[in-house]
């Protein structure tokens, strides 16, 4: 195990003045968080860059198998480090570069910081040296000073020779919490998931919602929703999901609401609902997956209307998106599969043939006042159940005996 | 009863058996079905394939179950040449497979597509610049055995890998039915095989069932269709007390092959040495650097049929060559493609160890082996 440590470079947080403390110290909790699971990282934080020390091939593949998916992270590079020996350090670099041996041809250059000016060789000499060295031993390097592909940085530290050239993306964004936090209301559908994810990637911490009306909608389903907050936590956050009872609300609705109307009726109780709620977590807006014109209750018209009942910011990131591609972003953060499940929702069991696509605000006020709904609101939020995840008890250790 | 024709099938783990039995019993559901009980079979199922996927280094969505290795083998076969037809009809394969292979490249064949046999030489092994020879633009397969059912010949999978990588777009499915369990074989990452089938009923699983997994996405043309069942790859209700026996008896193979590997070489050495002591009496196909668990050899002027009788009454189970073609009286074409001494052609035996064979069986089988020798063939020294 040649590499000592990771050295991460931080996305768009180095640009944040006064406040790049909290994202720095946010960004190293959300690391640990990522790998609570093995033994506990040492992590330094530094003004510009992390490093995580590496004690073993086993931590190492571990961390660069997760990394590339905490947001926050620019990039990272592995970092090996040698005793300030010439050979020593030829024959390091030599195993660092192995990598790119078999490439066409790579451009190529050696970088060199001193910060142990007592060093034998200056920062010239220094490159001059491995240059000399390492061309000979790799035919498909070219050296390029300006936006090489390969840049082997070598510092010279005072304790000893680090030495990197693998700069691996990470997920940028910012760290989760980094932007306080918010209530995402998750149906089982494709998009919802998908919107909850670049939340995340904003730096927004996300607890979710699902309404559940028993016995139209089914334990599957509800197990959907619940696996796809599971889903979620990979990005490296916990989340809640707030579970709540529905059916009397959906039930009020459609005998109090027309069938053309009810659709923009029901949303507007699960926008109340979730708004009692989000205002109990103490979350800041609420995220939904709507895209614009998608379905019914997604033109502007539906929205404005659904929108009336409250004034909480309703963070709708895939307004602008096209099916495919937020079906392409599901696919990439592994969503999708659990999402197109084919069960009911409380959504798609009561669909009237012809819901208004141009509903009029006035009308649906006009008919709801007939009904004391926020009794029923009242009641739906207070028997929420609360579930967290991810959950420490594996599921499906049924199973195991079997296999 | 010493049983030593594990490559022709083997007896089914108790652990396999009961695991079978319980899911026959506790999650029977349907496992397409949406209510509870379906859920939870589906569970299982996806459990099952997640355990072979790992085992094979691939993603769980790249493992299908299918009804036996040959039913995999012809799945690739055909999967690939009828989704691949575009980029090029000519396929590649080797003189020595399963006829599984060889009856589906026969088909092809008069179904318009091109295809090269390789060579082997007396060891059974092909020739690697023989491929690279053959390999062209419009090469879509190459489906080579990993370990000849036979003789045990091994095959240079990830040499001839690499060298199909380089050259062209073809992908590489590997028979690793009688290797599964014995020798490493999996994917690996953007090298090795594209495709690897594997067997249940010859690592102590059950018959009718089998695998076959993909490197990546599959991109195959189903045979089977209907319901959609497996990714829309292959349909019919998915047996999932089947794929649970399969997964588990993976697992077992897998976790015990360094110990049953170490007791095969041992006794392979050991019967290698043994038949020696025939000279010229005896030839052995099966080659020291072959697979451990398959050993393959001849008795001058003897038939194969003969020595399995007389082998039989004295409690000893072993076959000729190949089960499958154990029935046919003319040669096989393993044997043909060997280039062998015609004297010892008739009578090829094959002794094959699985993981409940014991030192003690060995021992019996030399003991019983040299009575025979001497009532059929009268004298020799041993």
């Amino acid at each position: 195990m040649i590499f000592k440590e990771i050295l991460i470079r931080y996305g768009e947080l180095s640009t944040k003045g006064r406040n790049k403390k909290d994202f720095i110290s946010r960004l190293r909790d959300n690391v640990r968080y990522s790998f609570h699971d093995i033994a506990p990282l040492k992590i330094r934080a530094e003004r510009d860059r992390m490093f995580i020390e590496i004690e073993n091939q086993e931590k190492f593949d571990v961390l660069m198998e997760r990394l590339p998916h905490v947001f926050g992270i620019q990039s990272f590079s592995p970092v090996a480090s040698c005793e300030k020996d010439l050979d020593t350090m030829k024959a390091l670099a030599g195993e660092i570069l192995e990598d790119y041996r078999d490439r066409e041809l790579v451009t190529f250059k050696v970088e060199v910081h001193r910060t142990d000016k007592m060093f034998p060789l200056n920062t010239h000499e220094l490159q001059r040296e491995m240059g000399a060295t390492l061309l000979p031993q790799f035919p498909n390097f070219k050296v390029q000073v300006k936006n090489p592909e390969v840049a082997l940085r070598i510092e010279v530290r005072e304790d000893a020779i680090y030495m990197m050239a693998q700069v691996i993306q990470g997920a940028g964004g910012m760290p989760i919490g980094s932007n306080g936090k918010s209530l995402l209301m998750l149906s089982g559908g494709i998009d919802s998931p998908v919107a909850g994810y670049l939340m995340m990637k904003r730096g927004v911490r996300i607890d979710a919602i699902h309404f559940f009306s028993p016995p139209y909608t089914s334990d599957n389903a509800l197990q959907k929703v619940k696996d796809l907050a599971n889903e979620l936590t990979k990005f490296g956050a916990r989340v809640r999901l707030f579970v709540i009872p529905f059916t009397e609300l959906q039930v009020a609705v459609k005998d109090a609401v027309p069938d053309n109307m009810s659709m923009t009726s029901t949303r507007r109780m699960m926008m109340k609902v979730a708004d009692r709620v989000r205002e109990e977590v103490g979350a800041l807006g609420i995220v939904t997956g709507e895209s614009l014109g998608q379905v019914a209750s997604q033109t502007l018209e539906s929205l404005t209307a659904i929108n009336d009942v409250t004034s909480t910011p309703i963070l709708r990131p895939l307004i602008s998106a096209d099916k495919n591609d937020i079906i392409k972003i599901a696919e990439k953060i592994g969503t999708y599969e659990t999402s197109i499940q084919p069960y009911e929702d409380c959504c798609t069991i009561f669909t009237p043939s012809s819901p208004k696509t141009k509903p009029k605000l006035e009308k649906v006020q006009h008919f709801e006042s007939f009904t004391e709904f926020d009794e029923l609101i009242e009641r739906a939020v207070k028997n929420r159940e609360v579930y967290s995840f991810p959950q420490k008890e594996a599921k499906q250790d049924q199973f195991a005996d079997l296999l | 009863m010493i049983y030593l024709d594990n490559s022709a099938t083997t007896k089914p783990h108790k652990e396999v058996l009961s695991a079978f039995i319980q899911v026959n019993e506790q999650y029977f559901a349907n496992p397409s079905s949406i209510h509870k009980a379906g859920v939870e079979s589906n569970a299982l199922l996806t459990k099952a394939r997640e355990q072979l996927a790992q085992l094979l280094n691939t993603e769980e969505k790249n493992v299908l179950f299918t009804a036996s290795g040959t039913e995999s083998n012809n799945a690739a076969l055909y999967g690939l040449a009828k989704s691949s037809d575009f980029r090029g009809k000519h396929i590649i394969t080797t003189e020595i497979e399963h006829p599984s292979i060889l009856e589906a490249t026969k088909r092809l064949a008069s179904e318009g597509y091109e295809i090269d046999y390789l060579k082997v030489d007396k060891q059974g092994v092909i020739s690697l610049d023989e491929l690279r020879a053959k390999l062209r633009k419009d090469t879509i397969i190459v489906s080579i055995m990993h370990v000849n059912n036979e003789m045990g010949a091994i095959q240079p999978i990830e040499q001839a890998a690499e060298l199909i990588h380089e050259t062209c777009q073809a992908m590489l499915h590997v028979d690793a039915i009688q290797s599964f369990g014995k020798l490493p074989i999996l994917f690996n990452g953007e090298k090795g095989p594209d495709l690897i089938s594997i067997s249940g009923h010859k690592i102590h699983a059950l018959k009718g069932t089998g695998v076959l997994a993909f490197r990546k996405k599959p991109q195959v043309k189903p045979f089977i269709v209907g319901g959609g069942q497996e990714f829309g790859l292959r349909s019919g209700t998915v047996a999932v007390p089947q794929a649970v026996a399969m997964a588990k008896a993976a697992r077992l193979a897998i976790e015990a092959m360094p110990q049953h590997v170490e007791n095969y070489k041992r006794w392979a050495n050991d019967l290698h040495d043994f038949f020696a002591r025939f000279g010229e009496e005896i030839y052995v196909l099966s080659s020291r650097n072959g697979a451990p668990h398959i050993m393959s050899f001849s008795v001058r002027g003897l038939k194969g049929e003969v020595l399995i009788n007389a082998l039989q009454k004295r409690d000893i189970i072993v076959s000729t060559s190949s089960a499958c073609s154990s029935k046919q009286t003319k040669t096989s074409h393993v044997v043909e493609a060997l280039n062998m001494d015609s004297r010892f052609k008739n009578g090829v035996l094959r002794i094959s160890f699985g993981a409940n064979n014991t030192d003690a069986d060995i021992e019996a089988f030399k003991k019983q082996f040299i009575a025979v020798m001497k009532e059929l063939k009268g004298e020799f020294t041993s």
